[in-house]
């Protein structure tokens, strides 16, 4: 890996400085909540950082939930193909299929 | 002009035809010239009806042109221009047949003025794409071709009866509003639900489309859900139930998504997440949302199969498509990925992207009718697409941890494929007035105001930021190479186990009936025999020469009775 070239986000400054633009656009965006007037159609949209606070929210409960179902709905990459192991190993002995399906045969 | 009554699928079924028996440049330059010469004749074809003629005594109309089938003809042209581009490199003749027949099946459908023949397309739409998915040639896409034929052919057929039905209520089958009143109207629901992946009958889409081969999927993204939207659009507009069936399918897929390994697999929990906001539209039947729900589909054929271009072109240059394998990849991809980042950009709906264009007008369409949980719900799904379809996809393939693939960009007509698609989504995104100029309504809505352009700038950096945040701390699930059970295994699982348990029993309770009337059976022939065993009994083995005698001088006594007669 030594000899390889550097790539753009090999360099943990930039992924920094990505994470500072993301910052400051965050806490912009917040700040125009204050100055730009809005025309809103519900209540709630009048709530100062109803938009920034219910992105940040939903996205993390999202993310715990899905997180909590894993615990119940995960099974083994098998799971399904259980019943016809042997075919498959049969099959693809017979004429190793590459990952993508086979697409071209020239 | 004789011009008018060619319909749209026919240039397609030719070109097929073309295809089977042609090979190399020369098929290509045909396939290739399908979709424009198709789409430069429905450019010039009036609305109307242009072809039509009596069957038994129904009157058919295979190709009706108006506003609303329109919008589906184009965007159909267009995906399919980009498709054959994105699949020119493929030497396989049963997938480029399947595929342009694939493709005038979906325009067959949108242009079917009657019942009948909407179901003749609905049925050729299922049995040319399940090829898309057998043309993978492995045993798991055998299986989930063959799951997907049955689902999507029991739809065509509950469609073909609902049909029976709404021609004996109404004695008409042509196909206009229809709504949900008797049994026609719910058995036409429920065909056009299953292809429109409702909840519960959806996991034929997540498990089929991951399983097709490369191309394949990108030509299945386009169809088959959207003649499903326009089929409720033309069918079920201002249906309430729509606006609840469409609020929960845009939640719902989006935690399957986050948890989802295989990239191809939480595209196609997305693609179900944006038909939601389209059947939402679809339900709340104004103007505007109608128009929301239908733009909001030919943008999402659009994005969607950039998306899934970006994935395939993964798939085909890496070989491999789970997360847990992936990453890195941008350093020798950089042109896949910037591509697929204008997909996810647009699917997101972030301002100048073309999602943002006709997402906003079904949400907006929403709070004006007073469906506020919806709308809440909406906002949530929102957040939820740009976070697994906006960041996931494009940060698990391309960035993340470096996983030490070096593949090179795809070829460059599958490049040149997501280009022409990325180019739309931004020229969409940046200039709608074309779009809007096509729709059905006149709404003289301006997507680009500060409050709507704010809201969902906001909405979606805060979304970013809560992925750096769960990221940081450790919190964000990690791939994991699984299987997440889903409604699918109650067909694929407890089904068939409930029936083997089921036969199992059966099968021992027959043998122990069995057994029992054996038993019995034999106990009294037992009986019997030890009953009448004795001499000159019924059974009995032995007969004494007394009783001999005595029945030889009963016959010679019976033949000297007879002679005397006679």
């Amino acid at each position: 890996m030594d000899n390889e070239k550097k790539y753009l986000f090999d360099n943990p400054k930039n992924i920094k400085r990505i994470l500072h633009l993301l910052y400051v656009s965050c806490v912009l965006l917040f700040l125009l909540d204050f100055v730009i007037h809005r025309h809103v159609l519900h209540s709630w949209e009048n709530l100062w950082g109803f938009y920034p606070v219910y992105g940040f929210a939903g996205c993390v409960v999202l993310v715990l939930i899905a997180k909590w179902m894993r615990t119940f709905l995960m099974r083994g990459e098998d799971y399904y193909d259980k019943s016809d192991v042997d075919n498959e190993k049969h099959e693809t002995n017979k004429n190793s299929i590459e990952p993508g399906g086979r697409d071209v045969d020239a | 002009m004789w011009m008018l009554e060619i319909p749209p699928f026919l240039p397609f079924f030719i070109g097929a035809l073309i295809a089977a028996v042609t090979r190399g440049t020369l098929r290509n330059v045909i396939m290739l010239a399908t979709p424009i010469v198709g789409a430069l004749h429905l450019w010039m074809v009036p609305e109307g009806i242009h072809l039509q003629f009596a069957f038994l005594e129904y009157q058919l109309t295979p190709y009706r042109v108006d506003k609303l089938s329109l919008m589906f003809g184009y965007v159909f042209h267009i995906a399919a221009f980009i498709a054959i581009i994105y699949s020119l490199h493929v030497r396989d003749t049963l997938q480029q047949v399947a595929a342009m027949m694939y493709a005038g099946s979906g325009l067959g459908a949108v242009f079917a003025g009657d019942l009948l023949t909407l179901f003749v397309f609905w049925e050729l739409l299922a049995f040319t794409s399940v090829f898309l998915i057998w043309a993978r040639r492995t045993q798991r896409s055998y299986t989930a071709g063959m799951r997907y034929l049955i689902i999507q052919v029991s739809s065509g057929v509950i469609l073909l009866i609902g049909a029976l039905f709404y021609a004996a209520e109404t004695g008409t089958l042509e196909f206009g509003f229809i709504g949900l009143e008797g049994v026609a109207g719910w058995l036409i629901f429920i065909a056009f639900g299953i292809k429109c992946a409702f909840p519960m009958a959806h996991n034929w889409l997540t498990d089929a489309y991951p399983e097709a081969t490369v191309t394949g999927t990108v030509f299945l993204s386009a169809f088959t859900t959207k003649v499903a939207v326009y089929a409720l659009a033309r069918g079920y507009p201002g249906t309430e139930l729509l606006v609840y069936i469409g609020a929960a399918m845009t939640c719902f897929p989006i935690f399957f998504a986050v948890i989802e390994n295989d990239l191809r697999r939480v595209l196609a929990y997305s693609l179900i997440n944006q038909v939601g906001f389209m059947v939402v539209g679809v339900g709340i039947g104004t103007a505007l949302a109608i128009n929301g729900a239908v733009s909001h589909a030919f943008n999402d054929v659009i994005f969607k199969g950039l998306l899934f271009m970006s994935m395939g072109a993964v798939l085909h240059m890496t070989g491999r498509i789970n997360g847990s394998d992936l990453g890195g990849l941008y350093k020798t991809m950089p042109k896949t990925t910037v591509l697929c980042i204008v997909g996810a950009a647009s699917i997101s709906a972030f301002p100048l992207f073309s999602g943002f264009v006709s997402k906003s007008m079904v949400m907006s369409a929403a709070l004006e009718n007073g469906y506020d949980w919806i709308w809440l719900m909406l906002l949530f799904a929102s957040a939820g697409v740009f976070h697994h379809a906006g960041i996931k996809i494009p940060y698990f393939a391309f960035f993340a941890h470096d996983s030490g693939i070096r593949a090179s960009d795809p070829p460059n007509n599958m490049l040149l494929a997501m280009l022409i698609a990325a180019v739309l989504c931004i020229a969409i995104g940046v200039y709608p007035a074309a779009l809007y100029s096509l729709l059905p309504y006149e709404t003289g809505y301006n997507p680009y105001d500060a409050t709507h352009v704010l809201a969902q700038t906001q909405l979606l950096f805060f979304s970013a930021l809560a992925f750096v945040w769960l990221n940081l701390k450790g919190l964000y699930p990690p791939e994991l190479r699984s299987t997440n059970l889903d409604f699918d295994w109650v067909y694929r699982r407890a089904f068939p186990v409930a029936l083997q348990n089921m036969f199992s029993v059966i099968w021992k309770v027959d043998s122990a009936i069995r057994q029992a009337f054996l038993s019995k059976l034999n106990q009294s022939l037992a009986f019997l025999s030890q009953r009448y065993k004795g001499p000159s009994h019924l059974l009995s083995r032995t007969y004494p020469a007394g009783s001999m005698v005595m029945w030889v001088a009963v016959i010679l006594a019976t033949y000297l009775m007879l002679s005397f007669i006679h």
